[in-house]
């Protein structure tokens, strides 16, 4: 009896310490999070103790290790958007349309093909696309465009497109494929074509999930860091806001690439450019996360609109 | 079905117009062709890309891939590089981040699944864990080298540190796949553990985990995956980028095989350019398709329509 009773007690606490050590994984995750705002927080702090806001945010020369050196953000913030909207330019197309195919076009056995064809695409490592970008493919568009330096942003750009593509066309077909059959059928009955019915029914009605993979899609090619490194250059300067074309065939460096070239180098926690590392991360966590934030919003709104 | 048979009508209607004189319907025909063929195209184009540069880079490394390459440490001479230390790195960085991140992870979704209330609490956890998988991978490695090496004065580029790195970086995938795999345990089979007398605990530890294996396996697979091709977290907290002598224990220098490929990028050389570099890519993308095509293998094999 009693040692059925401690029995039971026992049951009892173990229960519980599981339970406890359930909720302590749990917690782990957050205080990842927690951890990542702090972390970024106290070392931009410290940044802006000796550097000026007005330096680091109005400045247009990034030099962090040697002297003298210059804190402006302006070059790599200009290289990372100049980047980001090359990649998208490529990228959202052919991923949009990518999912049209899948969800309107193909049939059950091609897409059974094709759709882990995709998702191979986003599996390769971005460490390896970048040794694509600057050994196969640079070479590749000197033939087409002489002028093309051996580290340029249009190869970059080109590898991270081909990197995003699974992302833009997993989320888009999604929200293609929420559409209601009943609105393909009305289409159809009217006697207009399919090709009338995707682009007039189908698009716009699935428009919020395609904006979502589409914003998902900038925010990943935003923070993407090795292939932008490897075949992009390490060059921190403005792109000429009146000749953009110019600076496709150019090295450029992304807020990313600037990171790495700072962990490389051998500098100790007290730098200056130490700490710059995390007023550069900080920046780039800010974009990253208010991109996925606006993205999931966006994204659960549709959701509602056709359950 | 219904679907099926309104377009093959649709389209002999379209055929008897386009037989007939009405230009209007066949010009709309021919721009739905053109669209489809866009489709394709789009769909092709990255899968054709990366299929080209995977042939250019194993036809490069032809030749230089034999078991010399494998057991020798890098050098100077092309001839005599290998990747015998980056290799063991990367095989015991990601052992450490396994054993770190299955139970956490694993712990994580039991508890959110199974545990938590849903309330407010629940869905800040979730929220916060998507957030967090869209953080960009060089952020984790900020909060590695903050939190791991500034605050708790770890020494930086050890493996215990980029394994620490990596575990925070893989844990939302983890959790996700995780959770999926515990949902698709039936209720059915849940009540009648409990209806056996067994405690909450016990009916975790003997029907919902036994029957979520194959999927918490396939997922933790694929975010291993994900953590063996990593770069930008391991540049930031300090690891070599190339290193002579393999890791002895977890506070060992390392170096991985893609911080390895990142370095030989820069080699001007035509044997490290497309010989050496080349090889090590393919020894790195061979092991992610076995990890891949484990992860897939063991989904097939228990997958639940077979039942």
């Amino acid at each position: 009896m009693s040692n059925n009773l401690t029995k039971r007690g026992f049951e009892f606490i173990s229960e519980n310490a599981i339970k406890t050590f359930f909720l302590l994984c749990a917690i782990v995750s957050v205080v990842t999070t927690i951890g990542i705002v702090l972390v970024l927080l106290i070392e931009t702090t410290n940044f802006f103790r000796e550097v000026s806001l007005k330096e680091f945010f109005l400045g247009f020369r990034w030099n962090p290790t040697i002297k003298p050196t210059s804190f402006g953000v302006w070059p790599l913030l200009s290289g990372t958007l100049y980047f980001t909207f090359i990649t998208a330019l490529i990228a959202l197309p052919v991923g949009l349309l990518s999912a049209v195919y899948l969800s309107e076009y193909s049939g059950r056995k091609i897409r059974s093909i094709i759709k882990p064809a995709l998702e191979i695409l986003a599996g390769i490592p971005t460490v390896v696309y970048g040794y694509f970008a600057l050994v196969y493919i640079t070479p590749l568009l000197r033939n087409l465009l002489p002028g093309i330096k051996t580290f340029n942003i249009l190869s970059a750009s080109i590898v991270v497109a081909i990197m995003i593509i699974p992302t833009v066309a997993s989320i888009s077909e999604d929200a293609i494929r929420a559409v209601p059959q009943s609105f393909r059928l009305a289409g159809l009955s009217l006697g207009i074509t399919k090709f009338q019915v995707t682009a007039s029914i189908i698009l716009p009605a699935s428009l919020s999930g395609i904006l979502s993979s589409f914003i998902l899609g900038l925010s990943r090619a935003i923070g993407e860091t090795m292939a932008v490194t490897i075949a992009g250059g390490n060059l921190a300067r403005l792109v000429n806001p009146l000749k953009p074309a110019e600076a496709l065939l150019e090295p450029m460096q992304t807020m990313t690439a600037a990171m790495v070239e700072i962990g490389l180098s051998d500098i100790t926690g007290n730098s200056t450019a130490y700490k710059s590392l995390f007023a550069v991360g900080f920046t780039l966590f800010l974009m990253t996360l208010t991109l996925n934030m606006v993205s999931q919003f966006i994204k659960n709104r549709y959701r509602e609109k056709y359950k | 079905m219904n679907q099926a048979k309104l377009e093959k009508r649709a389209m002999l209607n379209q055929e008897s117009f386009l037989s007939s004189k009405n230009d209007n319907i066949k010009s709309e025909w021919i721009k739905g062709r053109i669209f489809l063929l866009i489709c394709i195209v789009s769909i092709l184009f990255g899968i054709l890309s990366l299929a080209a540069l995977l042939i250019y880079v194993f036809w490069d490394a032809l030749g230089w891939l034999n078991w010399q390459f494998i057991t020798s440490t890098p050098s100077r001479f092309a001839s005599k590089a290998g990747i015998f230390p980056m290799l063991m790195g990367s095989g015991f960085i990601i052992m450490l981040v396994a054993l770190f991140s299955l139970p956490l992870g694993v712990g994580t979704a039991v508890y959110l699944e199974e545990y938590a209330p849903k309330n407010l609490f629940k869905k800040f956890i979730e929220i916060n864990i998507s957030n967090l998988a869209g953080v960009p991978s060089i952020v984790y490695g900020l909060l590695g080298l903050g939190l791991f090496v500034s605050f708790l004065d770890l020494t930086h580029g050890t493996i215990l540190v980029g394994a620490l790195t990596l575990t925070l970086r893989i844990l939302p995938v983890v959790i996700v796949t995780s959770q999926e795999a515990i949902k698709a345990v039936p209720v059915s089979h849940r009540r009648a553990s409990i209806g056996l007398g067994t405690t909450k605990w016990q009916m975790i530890r003997s029907v919902v985990l036994p029957e979520s294996v194959p999927g918490i396996m396939t997922g933790m697979i694929l975010a291993l995956a994900v953590a063996m091709g990593e770069t930008a977290p391991l540049i930031m907290i300090g690891a070599a980028t190339s290193i002579f002598t393999a890791p002895r224990n977890i506070h060992s220098s390392f170096s991985s095989l893609p911080l390895q490929i990142f370095a030989w990028s820069d080699f001007p050389g035509e044997g490290f350019r497309h010989g050496v570099t080349p090889a090590a890519i393919v020894v790195l993308l061979v092991i992610l398709m076995i990890m891949n095509g484990a992860a897939i293998y063991i989904r097939h094999r228990f997958s639940r329509d077979k039942n």
